[in-house]
């Protein structure tokens, strides 16, 4: 019997999707719009304290898989899109969304591995 | 074989932009573009963070600067309609049965958002948190 690798690939997006919904809003909020406004403290995005934090091997951990899913998720939901806007060449649009995503895995393992 | 085949005039861009439910449809679908570009400049931060102060800071200023800005408040609300959307399809999703009664669909997508609320507070205050 031929096995589908969908049910992986699907998992994935689906974990993606809900990591987005649960956390994008609120680090948007935090990474954005808190300490312009002043709702934060100054220091909440400050070089010292990130990479203080960022130290500890499950705070990396945490960090890749949540950046993990949801790059990839948006990359195969932006795949299927372009096909709905008529873009039908699915190996180019393939090529830029994992290419990136890829990319971004890629630069994202490399950063945290050097913090 | 018909002598006029019948073509529907259909763009193939702009199918979507005549119908309500499809503009709804591919705003949902294009919340990715932005949660991606997003993460992307999370991404960048990280590469600055371990690139050392002075390239962290220079990515600050430029995340911090006007077009930063205007892209967080576009992403910000497209974040929020992606939450929305996942939330109401959850009951169809991943139907959930206590015993032989299947749990309501309106109590699936509340509890989602309750612990949306919860993990946003805890993000929140774990941000704020002086260590």
């Amino acid at each position: 019997m031929n096995q589908s690798n969908k049910p992986i690939v699907w998992g994935l997006f689906a974990a993606g999707g809900t990591v987005s919904a649960f956390l994008v809003p609120v680090l948007i909020l935090i990474t954005c719009f808190a300490v312009p406004l002043g709702l934060l403290p100054a220091d909440t995005l400050s070089y010292e304290r990130l990479s203080a934090q960022l130290q500890n091997p499950l705070s990396k951990l945490i960090t890749f898989a949540v950046l993990f899913l949801i790059i990839w998720h948006a990359a195969h939901r932006m795949r299927i899109t372009a096909h709905d806007l008529g873009v039908r060449n699915d190996t180019v649009v393939m090529l830029i969304c994992y290419g990136t995503a890829a990319a971004g895995t890629l630069l994202t393992l490399l950063a945290l591995l050097r913090i | 074989m018909s002598r006029r085949p019948y073509v529907r005039d259909l763009s193939k861009t702009g199918w979507w932009l005549n119908q309500p439910r499809y503009v709804r449809y591919m705003a949902r679908e294009i919340s990715a573009l932005f949660v991606g570009i997003y993460v992307l400049i999370l991404m960048a931060g990280l590469l600055g963070l371990s690139q050392g102060e002075v390239a962290y800071e220079d990515f600050l200023e430029t995340a911090e600067g006007p077009v930063g800005l205007i892209f967080a408040i576009i992403a910000m609300t497209f974040a929020v309609y992606h939450t929305y959307t996942w939330f109401q399809v959850t009951p169809k999703a991943m139907p959930l049965m206590i015993g032989s009664k299947r749990v309501p669909g309106p109590f699936i997508v509340a509890a989602h958002w309750f612990g949306f609320v919860v993990v946003s507070v805890a993000l929140w205050l774990l941000a704020g948190s002086q260590t």
